[in-house]
């Protein structure tokens, strides 16, 4: 047994929080200063919210002798991304009246977040969510995070029981503190006799972060083999057999640190519907038990699995959840991206993917996205459904509305621009100037950059070939760039690492090939494979695998191989 | 009167010690003179020695009391007292504030020279005495002679109000009116002259006899200004840094100034103000000349110099603080009949300058004038005072403001304050700016480090207070200190914030109170933070906390002083009268201070 000195700093912070509360409560009283005492803002996460502050005014604040500009951002908990149009108006609402930037930020993990909320307005948000029966528990912090699930509504009654199993297993997988109601609620909830316990997690919950996805092959929107655990539905005649389960994945590296690397997720084997939420239990509790508490960078599961070894992994789920994994169902995917425009269910309704550019909803000059969704949640009948790839579908109309909304969404600029395929199969993070880690831009470069290259994708008769290009600030993988054909992570203002050779379909991570290079020479590169790639390229084949055939990188098969 | 002229009949020292003074002094230059008389002054000070005399012992005695809130009052009562002193008596000078009551049964002479302030209410330092001789306890004064000297701005509408007051309440009280009170307005300087000289004329006989045979007094006032440099010979300072500081959303443009004083000898404490001679805006100048129709480089006279209306309109004369007499005398020189009957009507006056500068009034009644026609309406320029945001003893020979500046879009084009805009906007980095110290002996930090202190002080009241902390942080002051803050915006408006953060995190700043009013439905001010914090205000002031109210006079000082009432009464079960008594108690002690505009 290691000595506690040893351990992270953060889990001192966990165990001396009485069950994460920390002195939030202090802190939210305290008028003098927009932000919460250092240790705190390590407990904030679990409730949903990171503190940040507007690096663009960082230094003209300091010459103004005002602290750093402090918000929140405050992510929501949604599991599988679904939204009731009710649901839609009050969550539009509090970005309204409550946040600064007045938006909202679809996620790639399905759910929203807000930007700019102060920290006197951190309450009434909470509170707010809570009217529309949605929270922030756990939407961050070293917990099971908000859980993925194709939102694909086309085959709606498999949908339906798979999203019903993602959102048991988001709750079993809750933390059990009541932290959460007695902060933000002054809580009558909160019973006077009341004693916080965690069973699953225990007073430290998790070494690190945890990620889970439910896929429905053949879509891997999820990116289900990104997530520390993953569930691929198996349809067999036309009902849910059960879940091939996945372990292991995971994006977060840390540049020149080679102990560090993405890993795609490892099959375990096949599990019945009924053991779902047993196994997935037992995933968590290994990690919690296995996982390295001293190194935060070393601490998600994808390093316990390869530490201690895939069989040993399984082993200790099997006997945790007292089930034996059967063989992993043979399963196909066929794309990471979403599909645009209208389709039709099999129960004849009609479901509406409209491209959001970096899940960025606001009124924008001429595009006033919010108001043309509040239009559109005023009279829809369906829900809506934020994906993976941060767009967002209206889920659910029948045809005698299916004329009124696709005119609503033209109307507010929802629908009607021409986007390439490569913009739809692009996504960034929200870096600079809130996020504190980035080092260099993402959602703001994305757009001016994607243009550029466009322009090479013309020049070399490729616009109709999906390519999944991924940009972040930051070599955490908010964006999940390391699962991208064409992934970005940034180094410094206007320097990047270009990856390539993950094969469009997400299950292989890519492999750097550039280091630190800026604009000029990333359009270079990619004008003379592109070059290569119209050339050369065998039918079918995705531009992620050209470059691993032709030898510009090698295929990445297992994560702790990826710096070899 | 010369240091190498000083005899030991006419001064307080022995003849060994005026020895040794004239012999440093001779090795003294100037800069360094001025520079030693700064710190024998604040010694004296700080030692709580009285520089003024002790009371005649008998028989016709000359008491000059001032009561002053931007120096002017004071300023002519020194002059005045200097001048008695040079016809060879002496009067006793002092402040409104230092002034016990129970002495002025055992006046026979008294000059009350006293300034009007706001809605016509006395200045802060003569409160007290105000209140006193309208109060139950004033006594019968049937053996005193007065004469008051009013000062003012007769674009208010109670003008000279406070000495309207003394002069009609101490008649009252059965004392006898040596001379007419006289109303002076803004430009008083000749007028005062002539009613110290008359006045001085008047007392002479009767107080020389009865002063003949009495030791000479002591020097009324310091041998010499504690700074060389005043209001009259402002010191050449140049402009450090305007450094914004509310943030970019913010409606305010509140700039810190830092302005160098290296090498002048200036010395200030914490409390007192620095006066600012400001020149007009070049542009708003221009505009003015062009549609007047007047010659840029027409001559003008100034104080018997011809100089170009140009000039004299930037450096010498009003243009942003517009006077009745502006409307009234332009009304007259254009013809403008409208204009004339509107001067008729003062409410209608005030109401219609308090929105308009000179160049709105000729903007909107254009007509050509002459030069020196123009001259006439307008008045000289006078300096303005800001509180010092900063104490020596952190920034050396340096001096610190914070300075609201005055900015506004009306009637088609931009507004900006005369000195505010000079400092805040206009002033670059290394120019020029001339500039005095103007003590305030009634805003000081307690003399004991160990006395807590409360300070009040939302939006430019934060100013003193900076410069109280820093002074109580170098001096290792173990005393609480515990500010009240309060602006329209957290994130925008928290002035000096980062400083204060700091105070709070190392213990200087014992408690840290804000208010920002807009930052939620309901407005909330720092009078609301003092009461939700009754208990512990009052048991603060029980425990002997000084207390110091600075910033807007007209409301915020008002429902501070209303919270604070409110919190004596219900913490110290009292009754109306008797929690008027508590602060009025404190008031006299020197425990509530107020620097209030």
């Amino acid at each position: 047994m290691s000595l506690d000195t040893e351990l992270s700093p953060v889990e001192g912070i966990k165990t001396s929080s009485n069950f994460l509360r920390g002195t939030i409560a202090e802190g939210l009283k305290d008028r003098t200063t927009g932000a919460f005492v250092d240790d705190d803002t390590q407990l904030t996460k679990f409730h949903g919210f990171y503190q940040q502050d507007d690096r663009d005014l960082r230094a003209e604040r300091k010459a103004q002798k005002l602290e750093p500009l402090y918000s929140f951002m405050l992510r929501a908990r949604v599991p599988g991304g679904v939204a009731t149009p009710q649901q839609w108006l009050a969550i539009d609402k509090i970005a309204g009246d409550l946040t600064a930037a007045g938006s909202l930020r679809l996620t790639t993990r399905q759910t929203f977040q807000y930007h700019g909320v102060y920290k006197h307005n951190l309450k009434p948000v909470i509170q707010e969510l809570d009217k529309a029966l949605i929270d922030s528990i756990a939407a961050c912090g070293d917990v099971n995070r908000n859980i993925m699930c194709n939102p694909n509504p086309v085959d709606s009654h498999i949908h339906a029981e798979v999203y019903d199993w993602a959102k048991k297993i988001s709750e079993h997988l809750l933390p059990n503190t009541k932290a959460y109601w007695e902060l933000w609620f002054d809580d009558e909830r909160v019973a006077d006799n009341h004693v916080d316990e965690e069973p699953i997690y225990g007073n430290t919950y998790l070494p690190r972060k945890f990620k889970a996805a439910v896929a429905i092959p053949p879509h891997n929107d999820v990116d289900v083999y990104a997530n520390d655990m993953g569930f691929i539905a198996i349809i067999e005649d036309g009902k849910l057999a059960g879940f091939n389960v996945t372990v292991g994945g995971g994006m977060g590296t840390t540049h020149g640190d080679v102990k560090t690397y993405p890993r795609a997720a490892s099959t375990f084997g096949f599990i019945r519907p009924q053991d779902t939420l047993k196994v997935a239990e037992a995933i968590l509790t290994t990690q919690r038990d296995f996982g390295n508490r001293k190194d935060r960078k070393q601490a998600r599961l994808k390093y316990t699995i390869d530490t201690i070894g895939i069989d040993k992994y399984i082993s200790e789920v099997e006997t945790r959840a007292g089930i034996t994994f059967e063989p992993a169902r043979e399963v196909t995917f066929t794309q990471q991206g979403d599909r645009f425009g209208w389709v039709k269910g099999f129960d004849g309704k009609w479901h509406l993917t409209v491209f959001i550019e970096s899940g960025r909803i606001k009124d924008f000059p001429g595009k006033p996205l919010r108001t043309g969704l509040v239009e559109i949640a005023k009279i829809h009948q369906g829900d809506f459904r934020m994906t993976a790839n941060q767009n967002l579908i209206i889920a659910g109309v029948p045809d005698e509305q299916k004329a009124t909304i696709e005119g609503l969404a033209r109307k507010y600029g929802l629908l009607g621009e021409t986007i390439s395929v490569l913009k739809e199969n692009s996504m960034a993070c929200v870096a600079l100037p809130t996020c504190s880690l980035a080092m260099a831009e993402a959602e703001r470069y994305l757009p001016e950059f994607v243009a550029k290259v466009e322009q090479l994708t013309l020049k070399h008769g490729i616009e109709q070939q999906p390519i999944v290009m991924r940009m972040t600030g930051c070599p955490n993988g908010c964006a999940r760039p390391f699962m991208a054909e064409i992934g970005f992570v940034g180094k410094a203002d206007g320097r990047y690492n270009m990856y390539l050779g993950a094969d469009g379909i997400g299950t292989r991570v890519n492999k750097l090939y550039k280091e630190n290079i800026d604009e000029a020479t990333i359009l270079a590169e990619l004008d003379e494979l592109f070059g290569q790639y119209s050339k050369a390229r065998e039918q079918g084949e995705t531009f992620g695998n050209y470059v691993v055939r032709a030898g510009i990188v090698k295929a990445v098969h297992e994560g702790r191989l990826w710096h070899e | 009167m010369l240091l190498s002229t000083l005899t030991q009949e006419n001064s307080v020292l022995n003849a060994q010690q005026l020895a040794q003074l004239q012999q440093l002094a001779a090795q003294l230059n100037p800069i360094q003179q001025a520079w030693v008389s700064g710190y024998l002054a604040a010694t004296s000070q700080l030692t709580g020695q009285s520089l003024t005399a002790a009371q005649p012992q008998a028989g016709q005695s000359l008491t000059i009391v001032y009561g002053s809130q931007t120096g002017n009052a004071k300023a002519l009562a020194q002059s005045l007292s200097q001048s008695a002193q040079s016809k060879g008596f002496t009067a006793e000078l002092i402040s409104a504030a230092d002034y016990k009551v129970q002495r002025l049964k055992k006046e026979t002479h008294l000059i009350v020279i006293v300034s009007t302030h706001g809605e016509g209410e006395p200045p802060e330092d003569a409160e007290a005495l105000h209140q006193f001789i309208f109060g139950k306890k004033a006594p019968k004064l049937d053996t005193l002679n007065f004469a008051v000297l009013g000062l003012g701005d007769s674009s208010y509408e109670f003008f000279c109000q406070t000495g309207k007051d003394f002069d009609t309440q101490l008649e009252k009280l059965g004392a006898k009116r040596l001379f007419d009170r006289v109303d002076l307005d803004v430009d008083y300087e000749t007028q005062a002259n002539q009613w110290s000289t008359d006045i001085l004329e008047r007392l002479e006989p009767e107080l020389k006899n009865a002063q003949q045979g009495q030791v000479p007094q002591a020097n009324v006032i310091p041998l010499t200004p504690r700074n060389a440099y005043s209001k009259t010979q402002p010191y050449t300072a140049k402009l450090i840094a305007a450094q914004k500081i509310t943030g970019r959303d913010s409606n305010k443009d509140v700039r810190h100034i830092e302005i160098d004083l290296e090498g002048s000898g200036i010395h200030y404490q914490p409390g007192d103000s620095l006066g600012v001679w400001f020149s007009n805006d070049e542009q708003l100048v221009a505009q003015l000349l062009s549609a007047l129709g007047i010659d840029p480089q027409s001559e003008v006279q100034f104080d018997d110099n011809a100089i170009s209306i140009r000039e004299a309109l930037i450096n010498h004369y009003e243009l942003t603080q517009l006077h009745p007499g502006f409307v009234t005398t332009y009304a007259e020189l254009t013809g403008n009949d409208e204009l004339t009957e509107l001067a008729q009507d003062k409410a209608a006056l005030r109401a219609y300058i308090d929105e308009r500068q000179v160049i709105d009034v000729v903007l909107q009644n254009p007509a050509k004038l002459d030069a020196t026609q123009f001259i006439t309406a307008l008045r000289k320029l006078t300096p303005r005072l800001y509180s010092i945001a900063s104490s020596q003893q952190e920034v050396e020979e340096e001096v610190h403001l914070t300075v609201g500046v005055v900015g506004y879009e009306a009637f088609g084009q931009d507004h900006l304050g005369g000195a505010s805009g000079f400092l805040g906007r206009r002033l670059q980095e290394d120019d020029s700016v001339r500039v005095y110290i103007e003590p305030n002996n009634n805003f000081r930090l307690p003399e004991d480090d160990s006395v807590p202190v409360i300070m009040i002080g939302p939006g430019t009241g934060i100013a003193p207070f900076r410069a109280f902390l820093q002074h109580r942080d170098n001096n290792g002051a173990d005393g609480k200190n515990w500010l009240f803050f309060g602006n329209p915006h957290f994130a925008q408006d928290f002035l000096y914030q980062t400083e204060l953060l700091d105070f709070k995190k190392r213990g200087v700043l014992t408690r840290l109170d804000v208010a920002f009013s807009r930052d939620q439905a309901q407005k909330v001010y720092v009078q609301d933070r003092l009461l939700e914090n009754a208990q512990a205000v009052y048991q603060w002031l029980q425990d002997g906390a000084h207390i110091y109210i600075c910033g807007d006079g007209n409301k915020m000082a008002k429902d501070v002083h209303l919270a604070l009432l409110q919190i004596v009464k219900s913490q110290g079960q009292l009754d109306d009268e008797q929690a008027e008594q508590y602060l009025t108690d404190l008031r006299t002690n020197k425990r509530l201070q107020k620097d209030v505009y």
